[in-house]
C-alpha cells in the first residue's frame, strides 16, 4: 500500500517525501475537523449527565 | 570437485497473492493505530484548545457578566442580603447562556458560561456547563443542576473533587449574585436520577431550599459513575450592590496534592 503510493507519486525522492508529509497533514487536518468530531459523540466514556 | 558457477541474482521474485494481503493488512493495521494515537490527542488536548476558546469568548461577550479582573474583590463581609425573593430568571431558550461560574477554590480566574440545556454537540462540547432543563433556575426553590465535562472539552469541572464541604460556588445571572455553598460531594451511578430532583435524593418531595448540583463524569475518563456535588443557597445579592464577598475567599486548604492556582488545569491527565 505505501510502497504503491511511493512509486505512484511523480518526481525525485526528494520531492516525494514533501508530497508524503503534504498528505499526511491534510490526512490530520481532515481528522481533526471532521472525522473525529462527528464520531465522538458516539463514543461511550465522555458521558457527564444523569437520565 | 566440482566447479561452482558464479552465483548469478536472481530473478526479481513477484511475491505471492498471500504475501501481499499480509503486507497490506499490516500497513492498514499500523495506520489504524496511528489514526487511533492521533484520535486520543484530538480528545484530549485539541478540544480543550478549541472550547477553551469558544468559553472564554462566550463570557467577554456577555455584556451584563461582572469583569472582575478590574475589581478589587471585597476584603470584608458587606451586608449579604438573606436568601428571600431573589429574582429568577425564565429558563431561556436552549442553548442561550443566562449565568457565568465562578468557584474560588479552583483559582480566582476560573469563570465559566452557564447555558441552557445538557445535549453534547450544541451545549457541552462548546460552551462548557450545561443546565439540565425543567431543574430551578439560579436562586430558585428546587435544585439548580448542571453539568458539564471533566477531562476534555475545556473541563470546566476538572478539579471537582478538590471541593469542600462550606466551598463557595458562586453564580451570576444578569441581575444577582448567588453563593451557593458545597453541603455534600458523592459519586453516583449513571442512571440516579434522584440527585437533580427539586430535593437532591428525594423525588417528589416538595422543595423548601433552594439548592444546586453539579455532576460530571468519574472516574476520570470513564463514564462508569457520575461525581455529584450538592450545595445550597448561602446568601444573593443585586449585581448592583458589587461583587459578594465569597469571591475574595481564600480556600482554607486545598485537597491534598492539587494545585489550586495552576491555571490550565492541565495537571492529572
Amino acid at each position: 500500500m505505501y510502497g504503491w503510493l511511493w512509486r505512484a507519486l511523480p518526481g525525485p525522492a526528494w520531492l516525494r517525501v514533501v508530497e508524503l508529509a503534504v498528505l499526511a497533514v491534510a490526512v490530520v487536518a481532515a481528522c481533526f475537523l471532521w472525522v473525529f468530531p462527528a464520531i465522538a459523540p458516539h463514543l461511550p466514556f465522555n458521558e457527564i449527565t444523569v437520565e | 570437485m566440482s566447479t561452482t558457477t558464479a552465483p548469478v541474482r536472481p530473478p526479481a521474485r513477484r511475491p505471492s497473492p498471500g504475501h501481499l494481503v499480509l503486507t497490506v493488512l499490516g500497513e492498514l493495521l499500523v495506520t489504524l493505530g496511528v489514526l487511533v494515537a492521533l484520535f486520543v490527542v484530538w480528545q484530549l488536548w485539541w478540544t480543550d484548545v478549541e472550547a477553551g476558546r469558544e468559553q472564554r469568548a462566550v463570557v467577554e461577550d456577555l455584556d451584563w457578566a461582572v469583569d472582575t479582573d478590574d475589581v478589587p474583590l471585597p476584603e470584608a463581609a458587606s451586608e449579604p442580603t438573606t436568601p428571600s425573593d431573589p429574582p429568577v430568571l425564565d429558563e431561556p431558550a436552549h442553548a442561550t447562556t443566562f449565568a457565568t461560574l465562578r468557584v474560588p477554590r479552583w483559582g480566582s480566574d476560573y469563570v465559566r458560561p452557564v447555558s441552557q440545556g445538557t445535549s453534547r454537540p450544541d451545549v457541552l462540547d462548546v460552551l462548557g456547563i450545561g443546565h439540565y432543563e425543567g431543574t430551578a433556575m439560579p436562586g430558585e426553590v428546587g435544585n439548580f443542576a448542571l453539568a458539564a465535562h471533566r477531562t476534555t472539552y475545556a473541563k470546566p469541572f476538572h478539579l471537582v473533587e478538590d471541593l469542600q464541604v462550606g466551598d463557595p460556588l458562586v453564580v451570576q445571572t444578569p441581575e444577582a449574585w448567588f453563593v451557593y455553598r458545597v453541603t455534600e460531594t458523592r459519586v453516583v451511578l449513571p442512571r440516579d436520577v434522584e440527585v437533580i430532583a427539586p430535593v437532591p435524593g428525594d423525588p417528589g418531595a416538595e422543595p423548601t431550599t433552594a439548592m444546586m448540583t453539579l455532576t460530571t463524569c468519574h472516574p476520570m475518563f470513564s463514564a462508569r459513575e457520575r461525581f455529584i456535588v450538592h450545595a445550597e443557597l448561602d446568601t444573593w445579592q443585586p449585581v448592583s450592590e458589587g461583587l459578594p464577598e465569597a469571591l475574595g475567599e481564600v480556600p482554607a486548604e486545598a485537597g491534598a496534592g492539587t494545585d489550586v492556582e495552576a491555571p490550565t488545569g492541565t495537571g492529572g491527565a
